[in-house]
């Protein structure tokens, strides 16, 4: 059984002048000790998806579906097992997760917080507890008498990963967490990640719209617009050979510094991402695809299969299984 | 503390030189030190050229930028537009932001809320009282994409999609008519499907336009999209420069060969361990040397440079077109 | 361009309204000062100067409110009801002119200490502190006392001691505004420091200013009638004055309730009504302004 399972999830906003579908019909299952990323940009339904997960959203979002962790339905929980599956089990490292911290109380105690509000341990076990996960994300451990303004981004972000790691928990999910980072902060954290999902045998749900990070961190990689995810697959395989026009252009607008290709000619999509409340009709990315049909307008898409482990939500990719298999 | 300084250093450019920064260094109080934010730097941006100044944040960069710009005032050397040293009275100031412009990175944050998009345009042309505003706003956001302008001057920017902001701000500075902008992270806040489309607006404006840039940012991949040249700064200095093909493909700074083995698709990983420290300690010697992978590995103690990694100064880089570094050991092994 | 610039001015005034009307007590606040200025206004239509003349108004003294005299008669037999009215005239003049002077005082040092640090800056803060931590009424007294009786001193005694809390305001919205990205566009494209507090700072500062500005005015009133009160007056009825004179004449001990309890209500109503437009106002701007922000 996976560790998780999402079965046509969908998120819909109610709002004053009707309803918002950020997420529409996403079904991903994801196992023990693997690490999938969710690709996106703003309007993706991403973010709005990973909250999800553990019910963060607020409560004018209605969620359809189920999502299945560890064989329990999350969105039936009742509120105290939520409680007690929010930190412990599953935790996530949130976007902006640098301003994410109390700016009025030390590190060491945020840290320890969710130890104390779980009861997992007494205070003292939990300063000690403070400086091994300080250790663990490669911070010395006296930083745990810091305020969050004494400590650089890249340091904020550790201290993020260490409040996740907290409850050992067997799942994490890490909203956008290089995203505001230099480049040797960023490969230090990417770094720092892989090696506790590895040593911990964690599993990691990754998000980005940084298509090159997420093929290099995690196995699978699954593709998001307007709400759906329009691509799956092994990450390598995504990056390097897209199937789907959107997942093609997001892997080229990183280059690939010494591809003569990609010198003096950046790609990128004309066209705007689609707006929850207005999606075009048909395939959602039809209006800004390059190699859109006429019939793409009215087509009812969906991820269809797309090579060995692979599946792709375009025409231009599907690859007929074979009939009797 | 003295710091070697090029005295009459050439300067060279593909074209004619029209920006240039010249032994330039800004400091600021901060905390009761001083920071050496800008600690000695030639640089030169010519005519229809695109220089990109990388670097990660703390090491100069943007302030580099807004003193080229003359929002700040350097602390010794000089800025130097089209031959002449920049003159800080308010009216010199005034007919030199004729010349050269700027894109900010937020151009959400950028652009006054309360401002439609066609008063966020006018308003550079409004300030310098030029004639036939509405002519001006309506080509500047055209040649910025925004086609039919008339269609997005009653916009607000809250109504526009965060690319589109982008070249608002960047119509705003077009409206000015300059030779140079000088753009920071120009792309960093947007999406990634949208980051193509407006660095290829800026080659177009070079190419229609004449128009030369010097874009400062911590990502390579940029720097190699649309650059000519490419300067890497490391606290307060430039460390290596030159033509972008050469720099990047066979960089000899240990520092810029460490941020182009992180990038996803590089063989060999050299992950930095730290951060730069900051400008009001800057280390003795050359200011890598405690973060320096050959340093560090044994090479340099090899190449018998070590111990004046850790001691000696390094000549300020002067603002030439081909490629240089400021390093001990790749001068030695060269 | 303009025409289309008003059109979204319009159209933006109709939100406000629209968002404006919702508050309850915003709106009865609005129409209680409404029919006040109206009255004030139309008031020499009616009656004039001579309702306050002791020499002319031989009614019956001390009488209490009845059919005739609805608001009763004071100690030389003026009509309470007629004095009241042509009072406001005064407390409203007096309430609004030293409000606007606290506000265009405030208003310019505060933006002015915001967008010049340094010493400028720093200089004005001090200034501002020191008119602060004054006593305002007693420092209003003993000027008005100076300078002598008049409506105008009256309203300069006011507005000079009350404007340093809207400067702390504005100057600390000033330094809000100005940390924003886009000021420093501005100076990229060469503004100078009119276009950025003009075109910049006080479109984002007006908003406050108007909720602060109706608060100032209940305050200014509710100041005039103190002083008045008091003793320093600008020697004309008001409502501040009428309460003195029910205290000079021993009102109480004569049992004339009605003199001490329609002026106090008045003031008590239009300050009210002040307040609830007010704190309405701050309701509708406020989140525009965080948004905008």
């Amino acid at each position: 059984m996976s560790l998780l399972e999402l079965d046509d999830v969908s998120v819909t906003y109610r709002i004053a002048s009707g309803e918002v579908p950020a997420v529409r019909g996403v079904s991903l299952t994801l196992e023990a000790g693997a690490a999938l990323g969710v690709a996106g940009e703003s309007g993706s339904g991403k973010s709005t998806l990973a909250m999800a997960l553990l019910r963060l959203l607020p409560k004018d979002a209605k969620i359809g579906g189920r999502i299945l962790l560890d064989g329990e339905d999350v969105l039936t929980m009742k509120w105290g097992r939520m409680r007690a599956v929010r930190w412990a089990e599953a935790s996530i490292v949130f976007q902006g997760a640098q301003h994410g911290l109390n700016p009025v109380r030390r590190i060491g105690d945020q840290i320890a917080e969710p130890l104390l509000v779980h009861n997992l341990a007494k205070p003292d076990a939990a300063r000690e507890r403070v400086a091994e996960l300080l250790d663990a994300v490669g911070l010395p451990a006296w930083r745990a008498r810091s305020y969050p303004h004494e400590l650089s981004g890249g340091q904020r972000q550790r201290v993020m990963i260490a409040m996740a790691l907290a409850c050992s928990p067997r799942l994490i999910i890490a909203d956008e967490p290089t995203t505001a980072l230099d480049v040797m902060v960023q490969a230090q954290v990417l770094s720092l990640i892989k090696n506790l999902v590895a040593e911990r045998g964690i599993s990691l749900i990754m998000i980005s719209h940084d298509l090159s990070v997420l093929a290099d961190v995690c196995d699978q990689l699954a593709v998001m617009y307007a709400g759906r995810v329009v691509e799956h697959g092994p990450s390598h395989e995504v990056f390097h050979d897209a199937k789907h026009p959107y997942s093609r252009a997001l892997a080229a607008a990183f280059p690939t510094v010494g591809d003569p290709a990609s010198r003096m000619a950046p790609k990128g999509l004309g066209g705007d991402p689609p707006d929850p409340m207005d999606l075009p009709g048909g395939c959602a990315f039809h209006p800004r695809c390059p190699v859109a049909r006429d019939t793409c307008a009215e087509l009812d898409v969906r991820l269809w299969p797309a090579g060995p482990g692979r599946t792709a939500a375009c025409v231009h990719a599907r690859v007929e299984e074979e009939v009797g298999s | 503390m003295t710091e070697t300084s090029t005295a009459t250093a050439p300067v060279g450019t593909a074209g004619a030189t029209l920006l240039e920064a010249r032994d330039l260094h800004v400091e600021f109080a901060s905390r009761g030190r001083r920071a050496r934010a800008v600690d000695g730097v030639n640089l030169a941006v010519g005519q229809g050229e695109i220089v990109a100044l990388v670097g990660e944040s703390g090491c100069g960069k943007t302030t580099l930028a807004r003193t080229l710009l003359g929002l700040e005032r350097p602390t010794s050397g000089e800025v130097r537009y089209d031959g002449a040293s920049l003159d800080y009275t308010t009216k010199a100031l005034r007919a030199y932001r004729r010349q050269v412009q700027l894109v900010l990175q937020d151009p959400t944050g950028s652009l006054n809320p309360r401002h439609t998009v066609y008063e966020a345009v006018a308003e550079g042309p409004r300030i310098h009282g030029l004639p036939d505003e509405r002519d001006i706003v309506a080509t500047a956001l055209s040649r910025a994409g925004l086609r039919p302008p008339e269609r997005f001057f009653q916009r607000y920017p809250h109504e526009l999609s965060g690319g589109q902001r982008q070249r608002v701000v960047i119509a705003g500075a077009l409206a000015l008519n300059p030779k140079v902008l000088v753009a920071d992270e120009p792309v960093a806040s947007l999406d990634a499907s949208v980051r193509g489309e407006i660095l290829a607006l800026l080659l177009r404006l070079r190419e229609e336009l004449g128009l030369s840039a010097l874009v400062v940012t911590h990502d390579l991949g940029l720097a190699w999209n649309i650059a000519d040249r490419v300067a890497v700064m490391y606290l307060g200095r430039i460390v290596e420069s030159g033509p972008v093909e050469q720099v990047l493909t066979a960089p000899r700074h240990p520092y810029t060969q460490a941020l182009l083995s992180v990038l996803p698709e590089s063989p060999e990983r050299i992950v930095l361990t730290g951060e730069p420290p900051d400008p009001t300690r800057i280390p003795a010697g050359c200011r890598f040397h405690a973060r320096c992978h050959v340093l560090a590995s044994g090479k340099a103690e090899e190449a018998g440079v070590a111990e004046r990694c850790r001691t000696r100064l390094l000549d300020i880089l002067p603002a030439v077109p081909d490629a240089q570094a400021a390093c001990h050991y790749a001068e030695t092994v060269s | 361009m303009t025409a289309v610039a008003t059109a979204r001015r319009k159209q933006a005034l109709i939100r406000f309204w629209a968002g404006f009307r919702t508050h309850r007590g915003g709106v009865a606040g609005l129409a209680v000062l409404v029919v006040a200025v109206v009255l004030a206004l139309i008031a020499p239509l009616f009656i004039d100067e001579s309702v306050t003349s002791v020499i002319q108004n031989t009614g019956e003294r001390w009488a209490a409110p009845s059919l005739s005299e609805p608001f009763g008669t004071d100690e030389s037999g003026r009509s309470i009801l007629l004095m009241v009215w042509w009072g406001s005239r005064t407390s409203l003049f007096i309430g609004f002119l030293a409000a606007l002077l606290s506000i265009v005082i405030g208003l310019v040092v505060g933006i002015t200490a915001g967008h010049f640090r340094g010493w400028v800056g720093a200089a004005l803060m001090r200034v501002t502190d020191w008119f602060l931590v004054l006593p305002s009424l007693v420092t209003a007294l003993v000027l008005a006392a100076i300078l002598g009786g008049s409506t105008f001193t009256i309203i300069a005694a006011i507005g000079i001691t009350t404007w340093p809390s809207t400067a702390r305001l504005i100057r600390a919205q000033t330094l809000a505004v100005e940390a924003r990205p886009y000021i420093e566009r501005s100076k990229a494209l060469g503004a100078g420091h009119w276009h950025i507090t003009t075109r910049h700072v006080l479109p984002n500062v007006a908003p406050l200013l108007l909720a602060s500005t109706t608060l100032e005015v209940a305050s200014a009133i509710v100041t005039e009638s103190t002083l008045a009160f008091l003793g320093v007056s600008s020697n004309r009825t008001s409502w501040g004055t009428m309460l003195r004179a029910s205290y000079d004449w021993g009102a109480a001990t004569q049992g004339a309730w009605w003199y001490i309890l329609i002026p106090g209500l008045a003031i008590l109503i239009v300050v009210m009504a002040f307040t609830l437009v007010g704190r309405a106002l701050e309701a509708v701007l406020n989140p525009r302004l965080r948004r905008a922000a």
